[in-house]
């Protein structure tokens, strides 16, 4: 039983709705930051509330579905939870509290302007995400996918005219990718099924063969740009001109998530591993995937802006998912699941931190980090958890989602796939331990202005997600449950 | 009693109105007047297609003279859709050009003004309603004489050139009209559309007869500004009066729009238009290059009432293209797409006049900020932009999803691509206005601009909420269109 005493359905609705108050309330309480930020909190811990409510009974096996509105026959707009998309929102809700928290300390330490456009476009992105959590079909994932490009694009510029280049690319590619690949794949998967629904084993079955379902695969890859597959990962470092704490929200809570997702719960729910598995050709995505792992570990290690290091290592960790799916082993779809929360916890972290040494020293690039550990011991030793997570060393819980993806690989043979995910654990490990080395042990440069810890709200909300990714390979039971129930298979 | 007689009202109200409207003077009078007339055309064009929602046609004879004598009037699902949306634009146009014609238009012409709208109002309807062939052709230039008046009084000199401009080439192209009927009356010594229909069978394989449409599809081409001979339409559309843009904008392709489909399928009929004539493979290239071509030049240009006029002509090409597209799912689009584009460029066009009140001029540049200093029609304007692209849960969504089942029926994935690339430049000159409006700042030294007044906002946003609303809810729409389509490639009349 939920410990709500609302319907299922209801909790669908809460959730879709609960932002977009929010944001009308940020709207009207501009002019008073405190009442705004307020807003913000309460919407976030309400959000929060309404989706773990629902995780009880999505374990149990309730699957609620709401059809808002048919457009025309067989095309609605319609929600269905399912473990997946659970998963989905559980990272989101529970980071998105944590984010504000952070953002609160970041946007009053930088005096950013605009603050209440930022905080509701925030809001408009976390709906975005939700409804894409919970979308019951592709014409709805594609809706609330493009709702979170377009509300991202203003927290990405939010820097103003000189930001504006960056925010074209980030806005040029993903929807050039979403309207040119991904709109197609949908209306073709139309086209031959007559659905667009998520059902558990997919819809395509028998419908496309051969080279026509490697193409359909191709383009729902490459059409979820958010996945950032190379090439369409530019977007992603154009995106770094955002400030910290919408990185993070970038990075971890919505945005390159909900890419990952879509590609997961394209897998599962609209081709099902069966009829992927054995198909000529299909081992492409597993080579894509691949080489952008490896790829993006080499040019993260060349970089010197800690910030673009975090991008490049997130386009790596992002393929991992994709990896995990490209094995098409079920066992490593489960890992690729599990990577999705994972890789959340572990980046929002490194962001967090990065943002906080920016707030308290202005040092943006690698090499000016030398002894900072021990004006920052806090924000750097999360910023080591986080960094463990990414490497995939216990006690982070990165190393559970890479060991069932490992584990997949395994069980099907794929050695490419074990080597690539070995050679980047160890690029993983050679620019993240430099970083950790230099802040805690080497000398600071002579000269180096005095500064402390990072504001409060900033300590905090790091140190909050940097105990997570310990707890969480302490106790993975929730994530891991639901990631066993998306209907792959897994006992 | 009233009842009977509705599709006779529906093109007298606004045609006597008209005359009334000249002598009313100067003054408010008139507007209120026109606008009054403008409901009142609506509610008929309602009450009509509530008598056609099943399917049935009704028929009305001028003046009791039965046909092929006398001139009748006949409704179907096809023109009932298209007197909905054209008489639906100008209940909502009416109301608004009170303020914009006030600021754009010199009192002592505004009665004027008034009478040319109604005139042009009435002669789109009656184009739309008629059975006669030849009476097509009246209305046609009652309406277009009515807009050459209209574009002239655009307050840019260069107004002047363009309308002298859209008369000469509207003038060949009602000519052409004029020919094309003139041959096939010579043939068959009748001009109703339903005499037409049964005769013309009988003599397809006539030289004269192929010439006829041949003449009759150019004709239509010119004014409904089919790629090539769409050059009248930028120029026409940028320096005519902001209500006389929407309102041109809305309803007058549309109009020829469904002539040229009348014709096509009605008069002629559907094996002599596509296996006989292969209309197919005349429209289909000139849609898909119209398609591209219109909407990459939208991008490049300043103006933004321009960049709107440009991506009409790519919008008709999405008409063009269903009708070329041979199959009940592409004609279904077309119908859709002329209906939905009304309201999205009436929609965009309204919001465009109303930043002209408050700026004075359209340009790109002018438009900076405006988003922060008139938002309700900065995001009135964003609506209209997501349907123009096709974004789901607007009305540009539905006609553009028919128009690419359509072609997928077909297994031309080659136009399937090409329309997807012109969303993707929808979303570019869309996206041009929408960066200025929001991520800039005003213009150093630029005044100050207020939100524009109530009567502007208002008509501006029934035209975008309609835009939502006939995305979500579209009962209405796709069974008149479905209904039409099945009923113009039947053949039957």
């Amino acid at each position: 039983m939920s410990f709500l005493p609302i319907t299922l359905e209801m909790s669908i609705v809460l959730a879709l709705l609960l932002p977009l108050l929010g944001g009308l309330g940020i709207l009207l309480a501009g002019r008073y930051p405190n009442l705004r930020e307020g807003v913000t909190l309460t919407t976030a811990l309400l959000l929060l509330l309404v989706v773990f409510s629902m995780i009880p009974e999505i374990l149990a096996g309730e699957r609620p579905e709401l059809v808002l509105l048919e457009m025309m026959p067989g095309l609605s707009i319609r929600f269905e939870v399912e473990p997946l998309g659970m998963l989905f929102a559980c990272v989101a809700a529970f980071l998105w509290p944590i984010n504000s928290i952070y953002s609160i300390g970041y946007m009053r330490g930088n005096k950013e302007k605009k603050q209440t456009r930022f905080y509701f476009f925030f809001v408009v992105a976390i709906f975005g995400a939700m409804g894409i959590a919970f979308a019951g079909n592709l014409v709805t994932l594609f809706l609330f996918y493009e709702v979170l490009t377009l509300s991202t694009f203003p927290l990405v510029t939010h820097k103003g005219s000189s930001s504006m280049q960056s925010g074209r690319v980030y806005l040029g590619i993903l929807i050039t990718t979403s309207i040119g690949l991904l709109l197609p794949a949908i209306i073709w998967t139309w086209h031959v099924t007559g659905t667009t629904a998520f059902v558990p084993g997919g819809i395509i079955g028998d419908n496309l063969q051969g080279p026509l379902l490697v193409l359909l695969l191709f383009l729902f890859v490459y059409g979820i740009g958010k996945a950032a597959v190379m090439p369409v990962h530019r977007w992603l470092p154009a995106a770094m001109v955002a400030p910290t704490p919408v990185s993070a929200l970038l990075h971890a809570v919505a945005v390159v998530k909900a890419g990952v997702f879509s590609v997961v719960k394209v897998v599962t729910y609209i081709f099902g591993l069966e009829t992927l598995q054995g198909v000529a050709g299909v081992e492409w995505l597993l080579y894509a995937a691949g080489f952008t792992v490896v790829v993006a570990s080499f040019i993260a290690l060349q970089q010197d802006n800690l910030k673009r290091r975090l991008a490049y290592s997130t386009i790596g960790q992002l393929s991992y998912v994709v990896l995990g799916v490209a094995i098409l082993a079920p066992i490593s779809m489960v890992g690729a699941a599990l990577h999705i929360v994972a890789h959340a916890f572990g980046k929002i972290t490194l962001f967090f931190a990065a943002g906080a040494i920016y707030t308290a020293s202005k040092k943006t690039e690698v090499s000016q980090l030398d002894g900072i550990g021990r004006r920052m011991p806090w924000t750097m030793g999360a910023f080591a958890i986080g960094a463990l997570s990414m490497i995939g060393v216990p006690p982070a819980v990165g190393f559970i989602s890479k060991w069932y993806i490992l584990m997949g690989a395994f069980q099907t043979e794929q050695w490419i796939a074990i080597a690539v995910i070995i050679i980047s654990t160890l690029l993983n490990a050679a620019y993240f331990v430099p970083i950790i080395f230099a802040a805690f042990f080497k000398p600071e440069a002579p000269g180096t202005k005095d500064h402390g810890e990072a504001p409060f709200a900033a300590v905090l909300a790091l140190s909050l997600t940097a105990a997570m990714t310990v707890l969480l390979f302490l106790f993975p039971e929730v994530p891991f449950e639901l990631a066993k129930q998306i209907g792959v298979g897994v006992p | 009693m009233m009842e009977m007689h509705l599709p006779v009202l529906q093109v007298i109200v606004p045609l006597l109105s008209a005359a009334i409207c000249f002598l009313l003077g100067r003054g408010k009078l008139p507007w209120m007047f026109a606008t009054l007339v403008s409901w009142v055309t609506f509610a008929i064009s309602i009450l009509i297609a509530i008598q056609v929602s099943d399917g049935s046609t009704l028929q009305y004879e001028l003046g009791g003279w039965e046909p092929p004598w006398g001139i009748s009037y006949n409704v179907d699902q096809l023109n009932a859709l298209v007197l909905v949306i054209v008489s639906g634009i100008a209940a909502v146009v009416f109301p608004y050009a009170l303020r914009s014609v006030e600021r754009e238009i010199a009192p002592e012409q505004h009665g004027l003004f008034y009478t040319a709208m109604l005139l042009c109002f009435a002669g789109l309807l009656g184009i739309t309603i008629t059975g006669d062939a030849f009476n097509v052709f009246v209305l046609l230039e009652i309406s277009s004489l009515s807009t050459y008046t209209l574009i002239s009084l655009g307050k840019d000199r260069r107004a002047l050139t363009s309308s002298f401009q859209y008369l000469i080439m509207g003038t060949i192209g009602a000519t052409f009209i004029l020919i094309g009927i003139g041959l096939i009356y010579a043939l068959t010594g009748t001009l109703n559309m339903a005499d037409l229909a049964e005769r013309i069978p009988q003599i397809e394989s006539s030289r004269t007869l192929q010439a006829a449409f041949a003449f009759i599809v150019v004709g239509f081409g010119l004014k409904l500004a089919m790629f090539p001979l769409h050059l009248w339409l930028p120029n026409a559309y940028a320096f005519a009066p902001s209500v006389v843009s929407a309102f041109l904008a809305a309803t007058a392709t549309k109009v020829a729009v469904y002539a040229l489909l009348r014709f096509l399928f009605d008069v002629y009929d559907v094996n002599f238009t596509y296996e006989a004539m292969q209309v197919q493979y005349l429209l289909i290239p000139l849609a898909t290059v119209a398609i591209l071509f219109a909407s990459i030049v939208a991008i490049f240009q300043n103006d933004v009432k321009r960049m709107l006029a440009y991506s009409s002509v790519a919008q008709i090409g999405y008409m063009l293209l269903g009708i070329g597209l041979v199959n009940a799912t592409g004609i279904t689009a077309t119908l859709l797409h002329l209906f939905n584009h009304a309201l999205m460029k009436g929609a965009l066009f309204l919001a465009l006049g109303a930043v002209c009140y408050r700026i004075g001029r359209t340009s790109i540049q002018q438009m900076a900020g405006l988003g922060q200093q008139m938002p309700w029609t900065m995001a009135a304007f964003v609506v209209g932009g997501l349907s123009i692209i096709g974004v789901p849960l607007t009305a540009g969504f539905v006609s553009k999803w028919y128009l690419i089942l359509g072609t997928l029926e077909n297994g031309w994935w080659p136009l399937t691509a090409a329309i997807l690339i012109a969303s993707l430049l929808a979303v570019i000159y869309i996206w041009r206005v929408v960066e200025v409006a929001y991520f800039r700042e005003r213009p150093e030294g630029a005044p100050d601009v207020k939100e524009a007044p109530l009567s502007l906002l208002l008509p501006t946003w029934v035209l975008a909420a309609a835009n939502i609303y006939f995305g979500v809810q579209t009962d209405f729409t796709v069974s008149f269109a479905k209904g039409a389509a099945a009923s113009l490639l039947g053949g039957a009349p």
